[in-house]
């Protein structure tokens, strides 16, 4: 018997989510056989572990907030210039180099007022400092037509050299080649504590800036023109958008949610700064971003499923006494059927019926 | 001659999701015939052939070669039966001589000779009677010129089943009555041609035997002989037809758009606008004629301020100010703060005029969506004129969030020229604007130019079918190798002048360069 592939027609809504469903029970029945085999461990007891890791007790709970608020802003820091076909894989240097600016306020300003304008400082400076290092790649894109993809890939690297370099130099103690939680004593230019939770006032502002970025893209004139670049720049070009602006102006925004993701991080999380602050978050957003075909509002889901299965995972191979590899075989497993699942919501596979002559 | 089957299908069928684009089509093709394969667009007549050279795979029915089934699952699988396809669109290497083009690919038994491949290609060429230097270079050749490498291309493999796609559409008519020429030395000599065409007077000058298809089905086959272009205009469309074009004599005409002295060279440094020059009147349709990138796209889009000129003016007279404006090198923006009221339906409609991802409404959006100071948009009035226009234009369409990628390409036509007119232009230009449209969307599209014309607009019409730029036009600008090589009377030519005038600078070239290499 053969099979050919044939393309389908649009889903409706319910059954493309069932097939999204579907693909991440398939994931984890295929990790379930993969810890079985690898460990020998019980896989539901495994599961158990995982649900457990991520909602287990009050603090699990928080920080499961916290990391979705996290990977959430920065996924919504990319979704504009990705609508505009502008393929900003930069975000882990851009949130870098806001978180930077914000560390580096709390260590020369810390002192020097007082927490509320301080902290109205840091966000403008994080905002500035994303922004100009998307805006760089952008201006070269729209002056001269260079790839993006390579600029923004390539300056992450050159911000994650710069803060290793200031990490180095204003390392404390001296020589430790680490800054250390900055303002440990005055908590200058860390977030109040809003209602007794630490991480509350992170999960309220990315709250806010979902729904504003969901009217944003849907309802303002702005994102109808980023959706005009997006789809055909020569449509753009015909009913006369200024296309080079549309480019500067999106990555700007794209460049400052990025600085306020660092931002988040360095005054509401960590109150540091390494070269690992962002984690790689720049570069999973972009997955976010696509799995949630850039709505906002389902990008809560998909940001939720990613953060879920990396406490779930890394839940798994402290209690089972397995390494930090575990934990990603198992995430990596379970993603590749999601993003596998993309390929049934688009096309489905046929069987050949030859002789339909009798018909 | 007895008629013996080269290829019959049967009852073949092929569906894209819901849409069903063949439903039960049988057909044959005899040695030494040619069949026209008749029928409007999305009738499912390039689908069908796509099915025989195998880019497609049918979903039910057979395929038969010589009375034996067979399977096609790929190109390779048609060059085994015999099969050669020459699509509409050619697929050249333009840097490659005719000779290189045909060859590639090839592996032929023993050690590679390009000179040995030329005699054979010559042989082929001498024996149905194709004019070519197999050592030219694809980018030195005409349209025509390119078609005959793409025909010879499959005789080479040994085709004897040849399809053609649409052969006449880039063709003059005088090249179309050489291509015809070859097709039926071809014929005597045994081989089976499928000849796609909307061309009624073409199907009758060429085949043997038509098949008409309608909507995805299978309506009947007639022998040429016993038929005319009524009947088989009624069996396409499946109505009644009226194939006439109303002119009116222009009224009050007055000159709106003074283009003069317009050079442009593209990026690669060619020279496509070459000093074209001429006026368009308020009140009639100026017709532009020309082979297919003559330099009618690139006139268009300069004019609409979409490419920088190197030279000349565009001169607009304003109906309201009755100031002159030089629209040369504006921007689309600055052309329309100047109160220039300019429509443009481009060639290119869902690369260009419209977005094909997004719904009617939207679309009708693009040029409106900057009105009023609000930082939000408006979706009140563009979804007022998306229905006033899906009615009409009797635009068939779920609804007005319908995507309009997915909506035929009449349908995709009558949104575009829709929102172009309600913006109530002075200068309306409209490049190639029946292309693919079926027989009763062209003549709402006629029509609506016509009503244009009537109101006062300068019509600017780009046509690639010569009977209708006769019909229909006013005055007609032919170019040729960017040059405007006549300006005529619509009522007072013939397509056969036209046709002349379209080649004049190329044959002209020709001449030149021969007589330079003899000195």
């Amino acid at each position: 018997m053969r099979f050919h592939i044939v393309k389908r027609d649009q889903l409706v809504w319910w059954k493309s989510w069932g097939v999204r469903i579907l693909s991440v029970i398939v994931g984890l029945l295929v990790s379930a056989l993969v810890t079985v085999v690898l460990t020998g461990d019980n896989p539901i007891q495994v599961f158990a572990t995982m649900v457990d890791g991520a909602f287990g007790t009050e603090r699990r709970l928080w920080t499961l907030g916290q990391g979705i608020a996290i990977l959430l802003c920065i996924s919504l820091a990319v979704t504009p210039a990705f609508k505009m076909r502008f393929w900003n894989i930069g975000a882990e240097g851009q949130a870098l180099m806001g978180g930077f600016a914000a560390a580096t306020c709390m260590l020369f300003l810390g002192d020097k007022m007082p927490t509320g304008i301080l902290l109205c400082v840091i966000a403008v400076s994080s905002i500035l400092a994303g922004a100009i290092w998307a805006l760089i790649p952008a201006y070269f894109k729209a002056r001269f037509g260079t790839n993006e993809t390579l600029f923004t890939l390539m300056m992450n690297y050159i911000a994650i050299q710069i803060i290793s370099f200031f990490v180095y130099k204003w390392s404390n103690p001296v020589g430790s080649g680490k800054i250390g939680v900055i303002n440990p004593d005055t908590r200058a230019g860390w977030f109040p504590i809003i209602a007794g939770k630490t991480y509350l006032l992170n999960i309220l502002i990315v709250a806010v800036l979902t729904i504003a970025m969901f009217i944003y893209l849907k309802y303002s004139k702005h994102g109808y023109e980023i959706a005009v670049v997006g789809e055909s720049e020569n449509t753009a070009r015909y009913i006369g958008i200024d296309v080079k602006r549309v480019i500067l102006r999106t990555m700007f925004l794209s460049g400052a949610l990025c600085g306020i993701t660092g931002f988040l991080l360095v005054c509401g999380t960590d109150h540091t700064i390494t070269r690992e602050t962002i984690a790689g978050r720049g570069f999973t957003a972009i997955m976010v971003s696509w799995l949630a075909k850039f709505n906002p509002i389902f990008m809560i889901i998909t940001s939720f499923l990613l953060v879920f299965f990396e406490k779930g995972a890394t839940q798994i191979s402290t209690q089972f006494g397995l390494n930090d590899s575990f934990s990603e075989i198992i995430t990596g497993i379970i993603i590749f059927f999601i993003i596998g699942s993309e390929f049934f919501l688009n096309y489905k596979l046929k069987r050949d019926e030859k002789k339909g002559v009798a018909k | 001659m007895a008629e013996v089957p080269a290829i019959e299908l049967i009852n073949i069928t092929k569906t894209f999701g819901e849409v069903v684009a063949n439903k039960d089509i049988c057909l044959t093709v005899n040695r030494g015939e040619i069949l026209s394969i008749l029928g409007e667009n999305g009738s499912g007549k390039t689908t069908l052939m796509n099915m025989i050279s195998g880019i497609y795979y049918p979903d039910y029915g057979e395929i038969k070669i010589d009375g034996k089934a067979v399977e096609i699952r790929s190109p390779k699988d048609a060059f085994k039966h015999k099969i050669g396809m020459i699509h509409q669109h050619f697929k050249l290497v333009d840097v490659f001589s005719a000779a290189e083009n045909i060859v590639l690919g090839l592996k032929e038994e023993g050690r590679f000779s390009l000179a040995k491949s030329i005699t054979k290609i010559e042989a082929i060429a001498s024996l149905y009677g194709f004019e070519i230097d197999p050592k030219k270079k694809i980018y030195d050749m005409s349209v025509s010129e390119k078609q005959a490498v793409e025909i010879i291309k499959v005789l080479y493999r040994g085709a004897d089943i040849l399809i053609l796609d649409e052969p006449t559409a880039v063709l003059t008519p005088q090249e179309t009555q050489r291509l015809f020429s070859i097709l039926r030395r071809m014929k005597k000599d045994g081989k089976a041609i499928i000849i796609i065409t909307h061309k009624l007077h073409e199907v009758v000058a060429i085949s043997d035997r038509v098949s008409v298809l309608r909507k995805g089905e299978y309506v009947g086959t007639l022998k040429t002989k016993e038929t005319n272009e009524l009947e088989l205009t009624e069996m396409m469309v499946g109505k009644k037809v009226d194939l006439n074009i109303e002119r009116k004599e222009p009224v009050n005409t007055k000159d709106r758009l003074i283009v003069a002295g317009l050079r442009y060279k593209n990026r690669e440094g060619v020279k496509v606008l070459r000093n074209v020059s001429f006026t368009a009147k308020a009140g009639e349709i100026l017709g532009i004629a020309g082979i297919a990138g003559s330099g009618q796209r690139e006139l268009l889009e300069a004019i609409a301020g979409l490419r920088r000129l190197d030279s000349g003016e565009i001169i607009y007279n304003n109906p309201k100010t009755e100031l002159q404006e030089d629209l040369r090198n504006k921007t689309p923006m600055e052309i329309r703060e100047l109160g220039v009221r300019l429509s443009f339906v481009p060639e290119d409609r869902l690369g260009m005029g419209l977005v094909g991802n997004m719904d009617i409404i939207d679309n009708m959006m693009l040029r409106s969506y900057r009105k009023g100071k609000s930082a939000f948009l408006e979706r009140k009035a563009p979804k007022d004129l998306a229905e006033q226009i899906i009615e009409e234009l009797e635009v068939v369409t779920p609804n007005a969030s319908t995507p309009v990628r997915r909506l035929s390409g009449g349908n995709v036509q009558k949104v575009l020229v829709g929102r172009e007119i309600a913006a109530s232009p002075t200068v309306l230009m409209a490049a190639y604007p029946v292309r693919g449209l079926d027989i009763n969307s062209s003549y709402t599209i006629y029509n609506l130019l016509n009503k244009q014309k009537e109101n006062g607009v300068a019509v600017i019409f780009v046509g690639e079918d010569l009977d209708v730029l006769v019909e229909l036009c006013d005055r007609i600008v032919v170019l040729s190798s960017g040059k405007v090589s006549g300006i005529i009377d619509g009522r007072n030519t013939t397509k056969e002048e036209i046709g002349l005038l379209m080649t004049k600078e190329f044959t002209e070239d020709k001449k030149k360069k021969k007589g330079g290499t003899k000195e």
